[in-house]
C-alpha cells in the first residue's frame, strides 16, 4: 500500500533544502513507505489508544535554570565556526534568491 | 469621507493581532547568555544559542514565572503541562533551523484585555500567550538601504537569538466597524501598559523589545470573512494605526476591482505609511513542528500559580484610576492625557516627584509637540519620566527657566545624557548672580537710549523691551525677573 506520493517527497525535499532528482524521488517514496508501514505496526497494539504518544524518554518535568548570567564564547572562537566572517558577523549567502 | 471611511462603509474589517514581547531577564532563555542590548555583535552567543552538536537547552525559570504572570494578566488560563516545540524552517536568522517554540500547547490559553476607545470598552480576546525564542538580527548588505531585496549577501549576529520571547495572539477582532484602526491602536497601548506595569519587559517598540504583527481582512456584510494578510513589524503604536488604515484602504481597492486578495505577509514601511508584498505564507504545517526532545514539559504548580496570581499588580486601568483620583485631576484632564497617549507617563512623572500639573503641562505641551514633530507618540520619546521630573526639579529650585527647560529637553532628547549633564554640558543654568547681569543690562541701556528715556519719563511698561534685549544678550539664561528689577533699580523707576 502506497502512502508516500512523489508530489510529497518533492515538498520535503524542498522543505529540507534537498535536490532530488526525478529517479531519486520514485525510490525514496517507496523506503519512506516501508518505513511509515514498520511504524504502523505500533497502531496494531490493542489498547494503544489509550498510550499518550511518547516524546520524552524519561518521565521527568520541570527542568530548569535560575535567570544568572554565565559567560559566552569569545568572538573570535565564535566566528572561527562560521564559514565566513565580516564586520564581527556571519556572513551568509544572499537569502531571497533561495526563496524564489 | 477618507478613504479609510469610506472603505469601512463598504467592508467589514476583521483583525487579528500578534505581539511578540522580549522579555526583561537577564539570561536568555535556554543558555545563560546575557542579553543586553546594544552589546556587540556576537559576544553574547555560546554552544546552546548557537545550536551547536550536543547542546543541551535548560529553561529559564524566570522566563515561564513571567509568561504565566502575563498570562494571569490577562484572564488566561494557565496549562498545567505543556511541551516546547521545534518550528523548523531555513533562515540563518536561527543558526539551529528551528526556532524553539511553542505549538499546540502554549502556556496560558482563552484570556481577554479590555481597552477603551471614545470612551467605549472593548474586550479584545486572547487566544494564546505563549514563550519561545528570539531570532539573530541580519544585515544585508549590497542591495538599496539595508533591503534584502537585492541583496549581495547578509550578516549575522546572534546576540538577540535566544532571548525569551513572549507570543501574545488575540482571537479575531471583529465588529469595530471604523474604529479598527483606532482599537488596534488601543489594544496595543493597554498591553504595553499592562507589560510595562507586570514589570517582565521594557516592551521599547523602538528597540524591537516589543513587535506587533497585524492581521486583516475585509468582508462585506452577511458574507463570510475575507482573505486575510500579515503586516510583520510594525514598531511603533502610531503605526499600527497606521498600517490596518492602509491596508483596509488597499484591500477594498481590490475587492473593488473584483479581484481577491492574496494571503501574504506583507511588510509596513514606516516612511510612506503602506504595505509592500512580503514572501507568500508557508502554511503552518511546513514548519513541521514537533515536540522539542531536548527539554521536557513544564509543569507549573497550581500552588506557585496561584501564589503569582495573588501578587499580580492593580491593572492599568485601575492604576490610573486610582492615581487620578488621588492628584485631583478632574476626568476632562484625564481624557485629554488618555486621548494624547500620556496619562502613564504623566503619573509616572509624578511618582518620580513632579507636581501633577507641571508633569502635565511638559507632557501635553513642549514634548507633545516633539513627539509630533518626530512622528512618534509621547511615550515613545527617549525621554523617561524621570528625566523630565528632574528638569521640573531643576526648575523649581531656580536653576532654570522654563526656556531653560525646554532646551535641557531637547538635550536629553538629542541623546546628550541626563538633565544635569546637559545643564552642565550646555552651561544652560540660569544667571541670577546680579554682578553677572550688570554688564548685559548697561549695554542694553546703552544701545537702547530712546527706550530708557521713555520708562524714565514714566511708561514703566517700556521696561519689556529691554528685558528681551537682556535674555537675548544672555541666551535666555537670565531669569526674567530678576532683569527687571535690575533695570529699574539702573532707571531710577519704582517698579
Amino acid at each position: 500500500m502506497s502512502q508516500i506520493t512523489r508530489d510529497e517527497v518533492a515538498h520535503l525535499a524542498r522543505l529540507a533544502r534537498l535536490a532530488l532528482a526525478d529517479d531519486e524521488l520514485d525510490g525514496l517514496a517507496q523506503q519512506l513507505d516501508v518505513i511509515l508501514d514498520a511504524v504502523a505496526a505500533i497502531g496494531q497494539v490493542t489498547d494503544a489508544a489509550d498510550v499518550p504518544p511518547t516524546t520524552h524518554a524519561v518521565p521527568v518535568e520541570n527542568v530548569t535554570r535560575p535567570d544568572v548570567v554565565t559567560p559566552s564564547l569569545p568572538r573570535d572562537v565564535v566566528l572561527a565556526g562560521a564559514p565566513e566572517a565580516e564586520q564581527d558577523r556571519f556572513r551568509v549567502p544572499r537569502i531571497l534568491d533561495e526563496e524564489a | 469621507m477618507t478613504a479609510y471611511e469610506q472603505a469601512l462603509a463598504e467592508f467589514a474589517p476583521v483583525l487579528g493581532l500578534e505581539t511578540h514581547v522580549e522579555l526583561g531577564t537577564a539570561s536568555k532563555m535556554f543558555c545563560g547568555c546575557a542579553t543586553t542590548f546594544g552589546a556587540e555583535p556576537n559576544t553574547q552567543v555560546c554552544p546552546v544559542c548557537l545550536g551547536l552538536p550536543g547542546a543541551l537547552p535548560v529553561v529559564n525559570e524566570k522566563a515561564v514565572e513571567s509568561t504565566i504572570r502575563i498570562g494571569l494578566a490577562l484572564h488566561c488560563t494557565i496549562a498545567t503541562w505543556c511541551r516546547f516545540a521545534r518550528k523548523n524552517y531555513f533562515y540563518p536568522d536561527m543558526p539551529k533551523n528551528f526556532q524553539t517554540s511553542q505549538y499546540d500547547e502554549p502556556l496560558c490559553v482563552d484570556g481577554h484585555l479590555d481597552v477603551e476607545v471614545d470612551g467605549e470598552v472593548v474586550r479584545v480576546e486572547i487566544e494564546r500567550v505563549h514563550l519561545e525564542e528570539d531570532t539573530g538580527k541580519t544585515l544585508h548588505v549590497g542591495g538599496a538601504t539595508g533591503r534584502i531585496t537585492g541583496a549581495s549577501h547578509s550578516l549575522v549576529d546572534y546576540n538577540r537569538a535566544g532571548i525569551p520571547l513572549v507570543e501574545i495572539v488575540t482571537r479575531p477582532v471583529a465588529g469595530t466597524g471604523v474604529r479598527a484602526a483606532a482599537v488596534a491602536k488601543a489594544y496595543v497601548t493597554e498591553l504595553r501598559d499592562l507589560l510595562r506595569g507586570l514589570d517582565v519587559s521594557d516592551v521599547r517598540m523602538e528597540q524591537g523589545s516589543m513587535r506587533c504583527d497585524v492581521n486583516t481582512s475585509l468582508h462585506r456584510a452577511g458574507e463570510p470573512w475575507g482573505t486575510r494578510t500579515e503586516t510583520k513589524n510594525v514598531n511603533s503604536l502610531r503605526s499600527v494605526e497606521r498600517a490596518v488604515r492602509s491596508e483596509v484602504e488597499r484591500q477594498a481597492e481590490v475587492l473593488r476591482r473584483g479581484e481577491r486578495v492574496v494571503q501574504e505577509t506583507r511588510h509596513f514601511s514606516e516612511a510612506t505609511g503602506a504595505t509592500s508584498p512580503g514572501r507568500v505564507k508557508d502554511d503552518a504545517a511546513d514548519y513541521r513542528y514537533f515536540p522539542e526532545p531536548d527539554l521536557v514539559p513544564v509543569a507549573p504548580d497550581p500552588a506557585w500559580v496561584a501564589a503569582l496570581r495573588a501578587a499580580l499588580p492593580a491593572p492599568p486601568s485601575v492604576r490610573r484610576k486610582q492615581l487620578v483620583a488621588q492628584l485631583g485631576l478632574s476626568d476632562l484632564d484625564a481624557q485629554a492625557m488618555v486621548n494624547a497617549g500620556v496619562l502613564d507617563v504623566v503619573l509616572a512623572t509624578v511618582e518620580a516627584g513632579a507636581p501633577a500639573a507641571e508633569a502635565r503641562n511638559w507632557w501635553l505641551g513642549a514634548l507633545a509637540q516633539r513627539a509630533n514633530e518626530t512622528g512618534v507618540e509621547p511615550a515613545e520619546l527617549p525621554v523617561t519620566p524621570a528625566q523630565v521630573a528632574r528638569v521640573v526639579a531643576l526648575v523649581a529650585e531656580g536653576t532654570l527657566n522654563a526656556g531653560l527647560a525646554r532646551q535641557v529637553l531637547d538635550g536629553v532628547l538629542a541623546g546628550e545624557g541626563e538633565p544635569d549633564d546637559v545643564v552642565a554640558a550646555r552651561g544652560l543654568a540660569v544667571v541670577s548672580d546680579t554682578g553677572a547681569l550688570g554688564e548685559a543690562v548697561d549695554a542694553a541701556l546703552a544701545a537702547h537710549p530712546d527706550v530708557a528715556d521713555k520708562v524714565r519719563g514714566g511708561k514703566v511698561q517700556a521696561v519689556g523691551a529691554l528685558v528681551g534685549a537682556v535674555m537675548r544678550a544672555t541666551r535666555g539664561q537670565a531669569d526674567a525677573a530678576t532683569v527687571r528689577a535690575l533695570l529699574l533699580e539702573r532707571l531710577g523707576v519704582e517698579g
